[in-house]
């Protein structure tokens, strides 16, 4: 609760911690030894001060400055609010939180860090119903296993697994984007693939596990959308046989 | 293999689709069943609780809006090997205990812990009360190795090592020996490599992890400096993967030990194989062949601990200490290969090797056993018979997961196996092969049987008291969770 608060008050110049909350943060968020808080939360502030990073901004309330434009600290912050919020069941209900997580995806030093940051994104987004208007509209076309072609509006940033999700189609992410499995498999049309960024090593080793493997097979949840994959299609492996026994037919987009 | 499967999944598909075609009428027939009769809630049960009961769970909900699916475990918390087998430091890969709680949680499931198949409730049961029943209850069963002083202290299975670091309740008592300097373990396979990494792990990197806190302070005192894997046949047939072998190259404060013989001469061999495997084989022979990175040389000289792998041998003997009491060493008789690809064999060759180790791990495959007499079962595969899940002869049973195909693969193995299962019951829903007109009860019926016999049952909401309680207990010591090992415990937390 302590996290979705401090960063339901965050912005690009950084989080805005209360004194009830600072202690925590201190300890939890921005990791300052235990025992230097309980016994002079003064002297850590101050020791972050030093960083350029921690500054009293009123009688109530610290800003952290993070300064968001790639620290090791900012992405430490920004990893451990994600993960204290993962965990937090009230999270769905702050619909701030997708804007602050979008931000700080975009912010994160590492692309690991920022793709655990969309989990996050689409899992507030999922929650709130909220969806920002955005001129950065990607259109891209999914394949499913039955063959059916379902066209989608991503934005940029958006990750094709949980663009998916959000469409309802039938992609898996077993480890939530966390690169240790294979379950977000797609196939990445014609000339789209040359314009994603090289699989990273640890994405290679993950499609060897990928039954069906192709020249053109990509895990769906190491595919940012960026302006240039308009019109890309991704297409889902017929794996298994995934028709519609029940009459229900997939909601066209 | 793995290509080989797939390739038939295609195929299959398209045979499947062709039939689904021409049994249209099938279909209707089905349809207009269940229209003539008062609507019926279609009764499913699952018997297991690992990623092969909630990936069936899972895609049966999604597909059908009416079918209610009752999942049985055998203890008291769900989830089988995502919880008591994927490795401590491998917590990414339970992130996919996230979206079965979700299916767990959907008002038309239900999770029933604590009650085994076959002792509690009889398979026969309940397939009186269910409309289906799905066996992925796994493989329990281990492998023999069949040599002399396998049942000497020092010996173990993986299975039983891994059960003991994950919090199984049953192998709380293991006390396993690692008293002496080198550790064997036999097969070559992906746990092989957990148990390896596990023992050679800093406990520093260890304590961060929901290993249980008795095996942490086991390993921290730990002497093993030293881990053998150990396979039959060549570099080109080991079954661990990429990912893992890695891991292991990777693994802070050691140094592996590849015998450069074992891989010269590789590299043209693998010109034409498949991609895993030609990649695998590539970052074997880099690691054995190549000049180190400058990184990973300054590892290598200040590593304290090693590990290798040791080909073309097969265990033929444990050897016992003097006094006859306990594990010395093993004797190892050396192969050669005869044959190609991966239906090579391992031939004798008539010459031994003996290795001295006080802990030897046999990690040589699992195998699942019969839940019921009736049950049709293939004893030498340790497989159900089926055709895409349906179990051979017994209309409205069906199987997925290891219990069905054997025990191999990873995670997306067995969730394309389960899915394939679920579709083939949707099916038979929809066709009236499985005749939902007929009311059947569902857990309704055995609630009453199940009292009776002293069964107290753990419902997905209990368990999220003992997860609470887990996870609580782990925030005190930094760790994600610490796993409760008692089943007594569970019990009284559930019934909290």
């Amino acid at each position: 609760m302590k996290a979705i608060y401090c960063l339901s008050r965050a912005s690009p110049e950084g989080v805005f911690i209360t004194n009830s909350c600072l202690p925590w943060a201190l300890k939890k968020v921005l990791h300052v030894e235990t025992r230097k808080l309980h016994t002079d939360c003064w002297n850590s502030i101050l020791s972050l001060q030093g960083h350029g990073s921690a500054g009293r901004c009123s009688t109530e309330a610290w800003l952290i400055k993070t300064s968001m434009c790639g620290t090791q600290k900012a992405s430490n912050l920004a990893t451990d609010c994600f993960r204290r919020l993962m965990h937090s069941r009230t999270l769905q209900s702050h619909a701030g939180i997708p804007r602050i997580f979008r931000w700080v995806a975009t912010a994160a030093v590492n692309r690991e860090q920022s793709r655990m940051f969309h989990t996050a994104v689409h899992r507030a987004e999922e929650g709130s119903q909220v969806s920002e208007p955005s001129n950065d509209v990607v259109n891209v076309v999914f394949i499913d296993r039955s063959g059916q072609r379902i066209p989608v509006k991503g934005k940029v940033g958006d990750n094709v697994l949980y663009l998916a999700h959000k469409h309802e189609i039938d992609l898996e992410g077993a480890c939530e984007a966390s690169l240790a499995c294979s379950t977000c498999h797609v196939y990445v049309s014609g000339e789209f693939l040359d314009k994603l960024p090289d699989p990273d090593e640890r994405e290679d080793d993950m499609l060897d596990m990928a039954p069906l493997l192709q020249e053109n097979s990509r895990l769906g949840c190491q595919i940012i959308l960026t302006k240039d994959l308009e019109g890309a299609e991704f297409t889902l492996p017929k794996i298994t046989r995934n028709f519609y026994v029940d009459g229900h037919v997939p909601k066209p987009h | 293999m793995g290509a080989c499967r797939w390739t038939w999944g295609v195929s299959s598909w398209r045979t499947f689709r062709s039939l689904a075609a021409r049994r249209q009428p099938a279909v209707l027939l089905g349809l207009g069943k269940l229209l003539s009769t008062a609507p019926s809630t279609p009764q499913v049960c699952i018997v297991g609780s690992g990623p092969a009961g909630f990936y069936t769970a899972q895609h049966i909900l999604k597909h059908h809006k009416q079918v209610q699916v009752d999942i049985y475990e055998k203890l008291p918390v769900p989830f089988g090997l995502v919880r008591f087998g994927v490795a401590p430091d491998h917590p990414e890969v339970k992130n996919v205990i996230n979206s079965f709680t979700q299916t767990a949680r959907s008002g038309r499931c239900a999770f029933y812990g604590n009650i085994t198949v076959g002792k509690d409730v009889t398979l026969e049961e309940l397939q009186r009360a269910y409309h289906a029943v799905v066996l992925s209850y796994g493989a329990e069963d281990n492998r023999v190795l069949g040599i002399p002083g396998e049942n000497l202290p020092g010996v173990h299975s993986a299975r039983t090592f891994v059960g003991w670091y994950n919090g199984l309740p049953e192998n709380q008592n293991l006390e396993p020996d690692l008293s002496s300097e080198t550790a064997v373990i036999l097969g070559q396979g992906n746990v092989a490599l957990d148990v390896a990494r596990i023992l050679l792990t800093s406990p520093d990197l260890l304590k961060k992890t929901d290993i249980t806190a008795h095996s942490l302070e086991a390993i921290a005192h730990s002497k093993v400096k030293r881990v053998w894997l150990v396979g039959r046949r060549g570099p080109l047939q080991v079954a661990f993967t990429i990912k893992e072998l890695r891991e292991m190259i990777n693994l802070p404060g050691t140094k592996p030990l590849l015998y450069p013989s074992d891989f010269e001469g590789l590299r043209d061999v693998i010109k034409d194989v498949p991609r895993p495997r030609k990649r695998l084989t590539e970052l074997l022979i880099k690691s054995a062949l190549e000049k180190p990175s400058e990184k990973e040389a300054a590892r290598w000289v200040s590593a304290t601990r090693e590990w290798g792998l040791k080909f073309l041998r097969s265990p033929i003997e444990v050897l016992p200490s003097a006094n006859g009491k306990q594990a010395a060493g093993i004797r190892l008789a050396v192969n050669r290969l005869e044959g190609s690809g991966e239906s090579v064999v391992a031939v004798p060759t008539g010459e031994f090797e003996d290795i001295e180790c006080g802990l030897i791990l046999s990690s040589i495959g699992y195998k699942s056993l019969p839940i019921a007499p009736s049950l049709p079962f293939d004893a030498e595969q340790g497989t159900i018979p089926n055709s895409m899940g349906r179990v051979h002869k017994v209309p409205g049973l069906y199987c997925s997961g290891w219990v069905k195909r054997g025990p191999t693969g990873v995670i997306i193995t067995t969730m394309n196996d389960s899915f394939d299962t679920a579709q083939s019951m949707l099916e038979d829903l929809s066709s009236g092969v499985v005749d939902t007109s007929v009311h059947k009860p569902g857990f309704q019926s055995l609630r009453e049987t199940l009292q009776q016999r002293g069964v107290r049952c753990v419902s997905f909401s209990d368990w999220e008291k003992i997860n609470a309680a887990e996870t609580a207990k782990g925030g005190e010591v930094g760790k994600p969770r610490e796993k409760i090992l008692d089943l007594e415990v569970m019990i009284r937390l559930a019934s909290q």
